[in-house]
């Protein structure tokens, strides 16, 4: 039984190893902690904000705003440091509590006026995405030494492979999710809600704290991502990341996450991600096949797992109902 | 107020949903070291009283106290803080958590600041043997069987009350080891001076382990007893609301003449977990009357003569002949009918004509495609109207704009218009008023006197022995004994109902 529901996660690693392995058939020069470096690298904006996504879809929400709070806080910390001069740090901090405030107001929302995830952070979307405007229209570069300073910081890896300092961050904040989710009271009540929120409410589990706690932790890790994401462009501007929030769910469910909540694993959406970025590293090295391949194949991942938890799910219940009348 | 040992204790409660009384004024308290059994037939809210004590309702009016102290129950969450533990009736546990996690839940121990999962499955093993059960703790569970479910929500209530453990049918899944397993904890826990609230519909698990019994009747309480000056007749008779002195009437109708065998057979017939296997063969011109307290088995006796749920046990047999009946298409096809106990909710299509409602069923028969003209439906509904008495302005008035009588004989005419061998009607007479009572009744004995075979649920023991020409007695999802002739009395019914097991029959 505890096999069967780590299967789908299972199912992860199997495409990646195989996905990964195809790529070095072709590619040689793609077994290296170079190209596994950039790989982070270039998806640690997305890894972090799926961590986020996996505790919303973990508790049986979503969360839709994430591309937007990306963008929004990426254009505050432009116009905090670039416009009026603070140090990076502080813009930071300010945009990290703004954004956790945001996805807390968004999780009481949807635990008070019982409105579903969907709509409220639909509507948080829109929100943000529209303040990210009414700040500023255009891209809006950073040039600021500390920036500098930062985008030169690395650890060489073995084989000349560099872990950039976001890459390292992503890696962080997926071992803190998995510590989180697992070794902690919150991780459990995430788990419960995402069972069944009823029982979950009757056994004792402090729903609402919970729920709130839920959306601000994806709040403050999309603000997080936005930090990143600065990091990695050195520019912020509202019109960036549309449609991440749909990547990270992809990641989720790649990685082996009920979509209907209560199952699933953090470490699986790390590999959600890093298939995702495999993916585009094979379009890269190819050079010849479009970019767009990559939602393709994304999208016949997506089909795939979906397919493949609907099954769990009926041969489950299959058991579940053979054990009763047994 | 101010009862002696009162631990937890609730003064005139009161808590209404969108206008619907689910309890009125009442009081309840358990006390320091005793089991204390909540009884009342399904509905009369048993389970909304535990709510409003725990915390998931807020009651509209009354006090709740804690050891003398009024509180304000927030939510479950806080009745735990306070010390005590329940086992609800309808949800348990968390299927995709494992077994520890469900135990422990908000209650993991903890190292360095984070869950210690080592400690937690060890405390779970421990807990666990408590109650016989060696399980692997950290397997989901949704991996182990009902009752093992049941019990470990038990435990995990028992290990968290504090003062009080109030546990919501929690023997419905249970077998008789581990029933005798659980009362064991409950004497223990006792005797350590808990107050322990038991809700459940068997009477002989009452008798059994409860030092006291407190009945709800509609909403309303009847009265609270020591078990031991409480003999079970008078305890069924505060669970119906139905004194006993009155009840002596006896039938007065004769079994079928010999020579019409059975036509329909059901032998061994069962579902675990809903009803235990029967028998009963049922005969062309007779009345079965089916009595026995709410709960009892009854609505499950008819879901599964009517395919709506699926025996796992026994065969059925009509005019000889062996027949499956796997849904409710079958059982239309083998000649039964079913009018349900809620017509509202099962039977009547309120906005639909009298016409469309009576020609449904016939319908349903022939197959869609063979459509019945408004012409052909018009006539059917006009001999029933007439044959039936149904009072109604004219056949196309909407259904739900009749009274509950009419609306009854209406379902009755839809049955009636497809011919049926065996109809079954499960509390015919339920909120009707009591002339279309009557009337019903005399229908019922007129549609047996034309050979109809019948099997008739009620709650009205009097109206049972108006029409019954055999009375089938459910005690605890069984079916107990038949009472036949003379036998069929009110007293008789009641007495059996009440009887303990093993000692009638
Ligand atoms: N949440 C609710 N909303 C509406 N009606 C309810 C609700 N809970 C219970 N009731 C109604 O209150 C009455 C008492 O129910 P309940 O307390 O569950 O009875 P019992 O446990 O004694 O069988 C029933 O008629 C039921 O339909
Ligand atoms: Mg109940």
């Amino acid at each position: 039984m505890m096999s069967s529901r780590l299967l789908p996660f299972l199912a992860t690693l199997v495409i990646f190893v195989l996905a990964y392995a195809v790529c070095v058939f072709q590619f040689p020069n793609m077994l290296s902690t170079r190209v596994a470096g950039n790989l982070l690298t270039d998806n640690a904006f997305l890894g972090i904000a799926a961590v986020g996504m996996t505790f919303v879809i973990l508790s049986g929400g979503i969360d839709l705003s994430v591309g937007a709070v990306i963008a929004f806080t990426g254009v505050l910390i432009s116009v905090l440091v670039s416009w009026h001069g603070m140090h990076p740090l502080l813009a930071f901090a300010i945009a990290l509590a703004v954004s956790t405030a945001f996805g807390g107001a968004m999780g009481a929302a949807i635990h008070y006026l019982e409105v579903p995830a969907f709509i409220v952070t639909l509507a948080g979307m829109f929100l943000a995405r529209g303040m990210a405007f009414v700040i500023a229209t255009d891209s809006i570069p950073i040039n600021h030494a500390f920036y500098s300073a930062v985008q030169k910081m690395y650890v060489l890896m073995p084989g000349g492979g560099r872990l950039t300092l976001i890459g390292g961050l992503m890696l962080v904040v997926f071992a803190a999710g998995i510590v989180i989710a697992h070794y902690t009271r919150f991780g459990s009540y995430v788990y419960a809600i995402g069972g069944n929120r009823q029982s979950a409410e009757l056994m004792g589990v402090p729903v609402a704290r919970t729920t709130i706690g839920i959306y601000a932790l994806s709040g403050f890790l999309s603000g997080l991502s936005g930090v990143v994401f600065s990091l990695y462009t050195s520019a912020g501007y509202s019109l960036a990341t549309v449609g991440v929030e749909l990547d990270a769910i992809a990641a989720v469910v790649i990685g082996g996450t009920l979509l209907t909540g209560g199952v699933g694993l953090v470490a699986g959406t790390f590999f959600g991600v890093v298939i995702q970025g495999l993916i585009q590293t094979y379009i890269v090295f190819d050079g010849t096949l479009s970019s767009w391949w990559t939602k393709i194949v994304v999208g016949i991942l997506l089909f795939a797992f979906i397919a493949l938890q609907r099954l769990l799910v009926l041969v489950g219940d299959r058991s579940a109902a053979n054990r009763k009348t047994a | 107020m101010g009862e002696t040992d009162a631990l937890l204790s609730a003064h005139d409660i009161s808590k209404s949903f969108f206008g619907f009384k689910a309890l009125e004024h009442v009081d309840f308290s358990v006390r320091k070291g005793e089991i204390h059994a909540l009884l009342g037939e399904n509905g009369a809210g048993k389970s909304t009283l535990i709510k409003a004590l725990t915390g998931v309702h807020r009651p509209d009016a009354g006090t709740i106290m804690l050891k003398g102290e009024p509180v304000e129950v927030r939510d479950p969450l806080h009745a735990q803080k306070l010390g005590v533990g329940t086992v609800y009736q309808e949800v348990n546990l968390l299927p995709n958590l494992s077994v520890a996690e469900n135990l422990y839940i908000g209650r993991q121990p903890k190292r360095f600041g984070l869950t210690h999962a080592a400690a937690m499955h060890r405390m779970a093993r421990a807990l666990l043997a408590q109650y016989d059960i060696d399980i692997d703790v950290r397997a989901p569970l949704s991996s182990f069987s009902v009752a093992v479910q049941q019990l470990i929500a038990i435990a995990r209530a028992v290990d968290m009350s504090g003062s009080v453990l109030i546990l919501d049918e929690p023997t419905a899944s249970l077998d008789r080891h581990e029933v005798q397993l659980l009362f064991g904890v409950m004497r223990k826990l006792r005797d350590r001076g808990l107050g322990i609230v038991f809700i459940t519909h068997f009477l002989d698990q009452v008798y059994a382990v409860a030092d006291r019994i407190t009945v709800l009747r509609n909403g309303r309480l009847v009265g609270t007893r020591d078990a031991k000056a409480l003999p079970r007749m008078e305890l069924v008779s505060m669970m119906l609301g139905r004194a006993l002195e009155a009840a002596t009437e006896h039938g007065h109708r004769a079994p079928p003449a010999a020579g019409t065998g059975p036509a329909i057979e059901f032998s061994g017939y069962g579902l675990s977990r809903s009803i235990a296997p029967f028998d009963l063969a049922i005969a062309p011109g007779e009345v079965v009357g089916v009595a026995g307290l709410l709960g009892s088995g009854r609505t499950e006796t008819a879901r599964l003569m009517f395919g709506i749920d699926h025996a796992d046990s026994g065969k059925a047999t009509v005019d000889g002949k062996a027949v499956r009946i796997a849904s409710p298409r079958e059982a239309v096809r083998l000649g039964f009918g079913l009018c349900p106990e809620d017509r509202k909710v099962d039977g009547i299509i309120g906005d639909l004509s009298v016409r469309e409602n009576i020609a449904l069923a016939l319908q349903a028969r022939r197959g869609w495609l063979k459509r019945m003209s408004s012409r052909e439906q018009a006539e059917l509904a006009d001999r029933f109207v007439k044959a039936l008495d149904i009072r109604t302005t004219d056949i196309e008035k909407p259904v739900k704009l009749l009274s509950g009588g009419n609306q009854q004989k209406v379902i009755l005419a839809r049955w009636l218009a497809t011919q049926p061998r065996l109809l079954i009607l499960d509390e015919p007479t339920r909120g009707i008023d009591v002339g279309a009572h009557a009337e019903i009744i005399q229908l019922i004995n007129r549609l047996c006197a034309e050979g109809l075979a019948l099997v008739v649920i009620s709650s009205e023991i009097e109206e049972i022995v108006a029409y019954s020409t055999r009375v089938r007695v459910l005690r605890d999802r069984e079916h107990v004994c038949d009472l036949t002739g003379s036998e069929i009395s009110t007293g008789t019914i009641m007495r059996t109902i009440a009887a303990s097991e093993g000692a009638s029959a």
